[in-house]
């Protein structure tokens, strides 16, 4: 559904769309006036309204597109995110989120079809440089992904997993030690505590989950990229993700793409809004969600996209 | 709205019946299949065990032998080697039928025991010389031919012209029975001795141990090979047209007749490389090229079901395309490879063809001792003595194949074994 409705924008010349999409000033909310529709035409495409730029920056994506053969996936995206901040990737479904989120710690590398162009720097260092292992990028910039996907492997060697092959390690007590904090720190721990030793998919959906972001946590990163983290989740197991999020969000950079628009306000200082494979829209998320400055945003916000 | 409703109701359950039927059809013929398979199987089963269950029983007879110095050292020493054993033999069964005169008789008479009896003897007074002098009660296997009346395989009732046992030898067999010198025994030699142009002496051992022998060669090749070619195709060759061309003849290679491996074998192993023909390592070599394909197709199909998440999760914890690979893809993949390995196992034990064009076929009387002692396999033993004209060959040729197969119901279940243990359902 949501999928032709993107394609049938697509197809539909700029000078129609102006039209149809065209809503009379009335039935907008207060502070939006008319002239930002024929504003949106001109804009997308051209360059992002609101704050790409932030404070501290930690990761800085400039000009980035991602094309996979000949889908141009990622349109020219630029935009920083700092060092200490939750950030929400929003948008309709397939307008490129989990592209983006994946060339932030170069998971693209591994779909053959995949070119990333732009440049793409970690705390100042190109990620995509010739001198940066992609190994060693993934240690600092962990990711949890959509489905939980822990290994068919006991709790413990889940966890253990990252810290023993970049030998974060040097004996056994050590390795449990990190082992047990990550746990802690996800929140797991008083819930498996007694059976490390069981297989981690064995554990329900919620709890896998929180496995996998302790397995994150365990090696170290800095940055901690989440794909839709709760979206086989009942609202328990979200709620108990969103709270680890805020914890978490003190040490890390938190990337998170969500299609839930009350997570991205509960857990995100700032809210990015994709379209199409571009960037339409960032700013902080209080601004977003109460008075967005793009129109296409505000209509995904809203309910009308999506 | 509920009109419609209705009407979209009343097409369904009219067209229920139709539905029904078909299941059922495709029900019944699916039944059937597996019925014809089923009676086919059982058929083939029936006939082999109904022919071939007698071979593992032997008729033997017992003897009571006079190891007389006089015939076995007349020059007052004892050679093993040149001692008249089969005097002894001949002796012994006049002594039991001293009525029996003429040479023609008594020469029917010595071939009611099979030619065994003086490598027995013999080999009973190497193993303790005090024997000699001493009378000796030992039961030695009778000739095929009188094993074939006891199992009933000759029937006496027909013109003594026609089957190949004498009236006067079938008269003798009855009088050893009735004074309980004859007797079935199971039929060791079938598992200890090799091959041998005497029904009743002819075992399976060789065979045995030659196919045992190409398996673990094949096994020790084809396995390692197959698994690294199938991770290197699937996780670290780049798509392009070579990898698609190797993929499709990789495809093809499955499907070679096996015979043209045994052609290349001959001309690349024996010929190029003068390995020693007729060897357990040529077989195996051949057969390794024949099971490559086979096994490099099933561990690319295991990788692929490895699911991608696995790979993701580890690939974005830091973990190096290697450490993918073999921390979480092979043990994944490992009882898919395995399966695929013993198909591959079971149908390199069953190939005949590929052997006959490397001299696997020869008659080969000493069980292989190496890899590189001449050797047959159980496939071809089956074929060779399937061509032989003597009738105890027939019960021998099924139990051959009784064996083959016992041997590959034991692989495939070490298949399903190993697979049940290491596909940990997590
Ligand atoms: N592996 C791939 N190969 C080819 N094209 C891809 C691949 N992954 C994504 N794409 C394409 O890239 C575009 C963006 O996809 P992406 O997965 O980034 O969307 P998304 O915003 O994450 O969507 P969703 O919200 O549904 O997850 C889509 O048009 C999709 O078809
Ligand atoms: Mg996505």
């Amino acid at each position: 559904m949501t999928e032709t409705k993107i394609t049938e924008e697509e197809a539909v010349p700029e000078a129609r769309r102006v039209e149809t999409d065209g809503v009379p000033a009335a039935q907008k909310p207060n502070g939006v006036a008319a002239h930002t529709v024929v504003e949106r035409v001109a804009e997308l495409g051209e360059k992002t309204v609101g704050e790409v730029r932030c404070d501290n920056p930690f990761i800085v994506t400039e000009n980035v597109d991602v094309y996979y053969g000949d889908n141009h996936a990622i349109q020219n995206v630029t935009l920083e995110i700092g060092k200490s901040e939750v950030i929400a990737l929003i948008g309709p479904s397939g307008c490129g989120k989990s592209t983006y989120l994946r060339c932030l710690n170069r998971m693209n590398d591994s779909i053959e079809s995949a070119r990333v162009t732009g440049t793409i720097t970690l705390d100042r260092q190109d990620i995509y440089g010739s001198d940066l292992d992609p190994v060693a990028l993934r240690a600092r910039v962990g990711m949890v992904f959509q489905k939980p996907n822990p290994f068919p492997k006991s709790i413990y060697d889940n966890v253990a997993y990252g810290p023993r092959i970049h030998g974060l390690a040097s004996d056994r007590a050590e390795l449990d030690e990190i082992v047990h904090t990550s746990l802690d720190r996800a929140g797991l721990l008083k819930e498996v505590k007694d059976r490390m030793d069981e297989p981690g998919t064995g554990l329900s959906g919620g709890q896998q989950q929180r496995l996998c972001i302790a397995r994150t946590i365990a090696v170290n990163p800095e940055v901690i990229l989440m794909d839709e983290p709760c979206s086989a989740l009942d609202p328990i197991a979200t709620a108990r993700i969103e709270d680890l999020i805020d914890e978490l969000s003190r040490d890390y950079a938190i990337v998170i793409v969500t299609h839930s628009m009350q997570q991205a306000a509960r857990v995100s200082q700032r809210v990015a809004y994709f379209h199409l494979g571009r960037l339409v829209e960032v700013d902080e998320t209080n601004r977003i969600f109460t008075n967005p400055q793009h129109k296409l945003t505000e209509d995904y916000i809203t309910g009308r996209i999506g | 709205m509920t009109a419609s409703r209705k009407k979209s109701r009343e097409i369904v359950e009219a067209g229920l019946a139709r539905r029904r039927r078909k299941e059922a059809t495709f029900r019944a013929t699916g039944m059937l299949a597996t019925a014809v398979g089923v009676i086919f199987l059982g058929v083939f089963f029936a006939t082999l065990i109904v022919q071939g269950a007698s071979a593992f029983k032997q008729t033997f007879i017992k003897l009571d032998v006079v190891m007389s110095e006089s015939v076995l050292a007349p020059d007052g020493e004892l050679d093993l080697a040149y001692a008249d054993f089969d005097g002894l033999v001949r002796n012994a069964l006049r002594r039991d039928f001293p009525n029996v005169s003429g040479r023609g008789e008594r020469r029917e008479l010595y071939r009611l025991v099979s030619v065994a009896a003086g490598y027995e003897l013999r080999d009973l007074v190497a193993g303790d010389p005090s024997l000699l002098g001493s009378t000796v009660e030992i039961w030695v296997p009778a000739a095929s031919n009188v094993d074939m009346l006891i199992k009933g395989n000759i029937d006496p009732s027909i013109d003594e012209s026609l089957r190949p046992i004498s009236d006067a030898q079938v008269a003798w067999v009855e009088s050893l029975q009735r004074s309980d010198r004859l007797e079935t025994r199971f039929n060791t030699a079938l598992f200890t001795n090799g091959d041998s142009r005497e029904p009743e002496l002819a075992g399976i051992r060789g065979a045995l141990m030659g196919s045992f022998y190409m398996l673990i060669v094949t096994v020790a090749l084809a396995f390692p090979i197959g698994v690294a070619a199938a991770i290197y195709l699937e996780e670290f060759a780049p798509r392009s047209r070579w990898s698609d061309l190797i993929e499709v003849n990789i495809n093809n290679l499955a499907a070679v007749p096996s015979i043209v491996f045994g052609l290349l074998g001959l001309a690349v192993f024996i010929n190029w490389m003068a390995l020693p023909r007729s060897a357990p390592l040529v077989g195996g070599l051949v057969l390794s090229l024949l099971t490559l394909p086979v096994i490099i197709i099933a561990s690319r199909a295991a990788i692929q079901s490895v699911p991608p998440s696995i790979r993701e999760a580890a690939l974005g914890l830091g973990a190096s395309k290697m450490q993918v690979v073999f921390h979480h893809v092979l043990p994944l993949a490992l009882p898919g490879m395995l399966t695929g390995t013993i198909i591959g196992m079971s149908r390199a034990l069953g190939e005949s063809a590929p052997l006959l064009m490397i001299g696997m076929v020869a008659f080969i009387v000493d069980v292989p001792g190496s890899f590189t002692d001449p050797a047959t396999a159980l496939p071809v033993q089956v074929y060779l003595w399937a061509d032989s004209p003597e009738r105890a060959f027939a019960e021998r040729t099924s139990a051959a194949i009784i064996v083959l197969l016992g041997f590959l119901l034991m692989m495939n279940l070490a298949a399903v074994i190993i697979r049940k243990r290491m596909e940990r359902k997590w």
